[in-house]
């Protein structure tokens, strides 16, 4: 079981954080590195792409939120990019929908943050 | 009247150490038992993250254990989980958590999933013998 992490710029100042695996526990402090560094970079606009992501549970959730969180304090945004049905219901039952836009494309996330 | 097992056998009992990495295993042992009976696969998607969000919690705040212990039973009708720890857990930890609004962490957000994704969920705090969360989750078809 592992989490990978492709971190890429996209249009702009914007990048996107791909992640593909299982995000736990266990996994989930890689993401965070990935998403502090590019925030400590002074980047604010992302997107985290969780479509080949199979699985995430709360802690995975917190990294999200924290991540959310920090680039709201300057003004940024995340977007996510998820089709899986299950993780969209982890979105849906815990509220999360309402606070992070979520799309089903990348190009669609994208736009969201212009 | 007491209710038996699905058959001989259908109880599984798993002991992880208390550390991150052997989360999966759990949800993978889970996973396997509950495929024994006539869940759906988001039922089954469920409850691996019920027992990997019990087994968190564990790990995150019971002070002082070693390890997790996992008791799957298979019933005709549902699938009860135990999750058990040796340590020592604060009772705001276990408090019910309505719908999520700005969490500022994961704090609140995996017991508020157990709460969610099964049936029922009942915790017994024993300051001299840990946690003990008791899940069920029924058979609907």
């Amino acid at each position: 079981m592992d989490i990978k992490v492709l971190v890429r710029q996209s249009e702009g100042d914007a990048y996107v954080v791909e992640l593909a695996g299982e995000i736990d526990v266990y996994t989930s402090p890689k993401v965070k590195d990935a998403i502090t560094e590019l925030i400590d970079q002074g980047h604010y606009n992302l997107v985290i792409n969780l479509e080949k992501v199979r699985y995430i549970d709360s802690t995975g959730l917190g990294v999200l939120i924290g991540g959310l969180k920090r680039v709201r304090e300057h003004g940024g945004s995340v977007s996510l990019v998820c089709t899986n049905p299950q993780i969209k219901k982890i979105f849906d039952i815990t509220g999360l929908v309402k606070i992070f836009g979520i799309f089903d494309t990348e190009p669609n996330a994208m736009k969201a943050l212009a | 009247m007491v209710q038996q097992p699905l058959q001989t056998g259908g109880v599984v009992e798993l002991r992880i150490p208390n550390k991150a990495e052997w989360v999966a295993v759990a949800r993978l042992a889970v996973a396997a038992v509950a495929n024994r009976l006539p869940f759906s696969m988001e039922e089954i998607e469920d409850m691996k993250l019920a027992i990997a969000e019990a087994c968190t919690n564990a790990i995150q705040h019971a002070v002082g254990a070693s390890s997790i212990e996992i008791v799957c039973e298979a019933f005709p009708d549902e699938l009860r989980l135990t999750v058990r720890d040796h340590g020592n857990m604060s009772a705001s930890e276990l408090l019910p958590q309505s719908q999520v609004d700005f969490p500022e962490s994961r704090a609140g957000l995996g017991v508020f999933l157990i709460r969610s994704l099964m049936d029922e969920v009942k915790y017994t705090l024993d300051p001299n013998h840990g946690t003990n969360l008791v899940m069920v989750k029924k058979v609907t078809r």
